[in-house]
């Protein structure tokens, strides 16, 4: 396989939301400020790449009956990375992100592409494919957040981009409407790139 | 942080259910909600390791990692309690109860991996709870993952045969539904408890 095809298949067509549905958990509790988003994204785009790393790095040498814990492990040290880096750079976005950055470990989309990439493909093409599948993520989180923040807030990034007369929706700040915006968004793009007029019932 | 632990599992299930508001466990609870027997087997075995693994990384936690200043470590510790733990859990239901082991014991392996699991267990460090309070908590999340993953089954075996809109089978709707129910259960937050 050539490398941008990789990429593109990582970021894109195989896209771990709305191709593969994993990794919700985050995507739905940090995109209520973009800057969080971006965080997160930068966060699991290290552990991802990394891992998938390491994982393909040691494939040979693990044991089939026990190689889940050990990618737990590994992935889970690269978590305490930023985990660490973030309280000591950024204490206030840890504080933000709360139990979220811990919960990286338990990212679907991570432990996904270890098992269905990295096990089987050598280390520089596993680094590309954890590299794409945490950019195709960040895209999507970021693309939440945006319409969440922008009617929530009124503002992107902190920035206030709707002047005064815009009321805000608080509803888009709580729970339910990240559950409305990512469902509609699988929604929008199953319906354009997934599948076909003929397919309908 | 003197909560009376009843407040604390009632909150667990209704005002801060752990699912609807916090959004852990998802993606089980998603895959596994076509069925209601099945995910009454998941929700039933979530509740069960919920309780003891935040009792247990609580005892952990505060008398191993924080006297030995280890507690940069936490991750790595709780979700190898968890995962040692549901193993454990594996094998005695498999030798004592062949009957449960055939309702629960297919769906311990998925636990491990459900992020609600190691998420009660980082709440539950952040925000201070005492043991009895953490394991209150722990059984109120197990209770209320299982009222949420219940109530999705049901909606989703009505839906099976109807009509859907192109490209909104599985997960869209699934979403949008707990979206819905997501807003009913914050009506539940003006609830006064009387202690």
């Amino acid at each position: 396989m050539k490398k941008n095809e990789i990429f593109i298949n990582g970021a894109f067509s195989d896209n771990p939301i709305w191709k593969q549905v994993l990794g919700i958990c985050s995507a739905l509790a940090v995109t209520n400020l973009m800057i969080n988003s971006l965080v997160m994204g930068l966060g699991v785009i290290f552990t991802l790449a990394l891992s998938s790393f390491t994982i393909s790095l040691i494939r040979d040498y693990t044991p089939r009956r026990v190689r889940m814990m050990v990618q737990t492990l590994i992935i889970a040290s690269y978590v305490i990375i930023v985990d660490i880096f973030l309280k000591a750079i950024y204490p206030d976005m840890s504080r933000a992100l709360g139990p979220y950055v811990g919960l990286i470990i338990t990212n679907c989309i991570i432990m996904g592409r270890a098992e269905a990439f990295a096990q089987k493909n050598n280390p520089f093409n596993s680094l590309i494919d954890g590299v794409a599948a945490g950019i195709g993520y960040t895209i999507v989180l970021l693309l939440i957040a945006m319409i969440r923040e922008l009617m929530g807030f009124g503002s992107l990034f902190g920035f206030t981009i709707l002047g005064d007369w815009w009321i805000s929706w608080s509803i888009m700040v709580m729970a339910p409407s990240a559950f409305f915006v990512l469902g509609l968004l699988i929604w929008f793009i199953n319906y354009r790139y997934y599948t076909k007029p003929s397919e309908e019932k | 942080m003197d909560i009376n632990p009843l407040v604390i599992l009632l909150a667990a299930i209704f005002t801060n259910n752990i699912l609807l508001v916090y959004f852990l466990g998802m993606c089980s609870y998603l895959s596994v909600s076509r069925e209601i027997t099945s995910s009454i087997g998941l929700g039933m075995a979530v509740f069960f390791v919920l309780t003891f693994t935040s009792g247990i990384n609580y005892l952990i936690y505060h008398y191993i990692l924080i006297p030995l200043d280890l507690v940069y470590l936490q991750y790595i510790i709780f979700i190898i309690v968890i995962a040692a733990f549901v193993q454990l859990t594996e094998i005695v239901i498999e030798r004592f109860s062949p009957v449960l082991y055939y309702t629960l014991g297919i769906f311990l392996p998925l636990i491990t991996v459900n992020c609600a699991i190691l998420g009660v267990s980082l709440f539950m460090v952040i925000r201070q709870y005492s043991f009895i309070q953490s394991v209150a908590y722990g059984a109120g999340s197990g209770l209320g993952w299982l009222v949420a993953i219940l109530a999705l089954a049901g909606i989703r075996s009505r839906l099976k045969d109807k009509y859907l809109p192109r490209g909104m089978n599985n997960a869209a709707i699934s979403l949008i539904i707990t979206g819905i129910m997501a807003l009913a259960f914050i009506g539940f937050s003006g609830v006064a408890i009387i202690q």
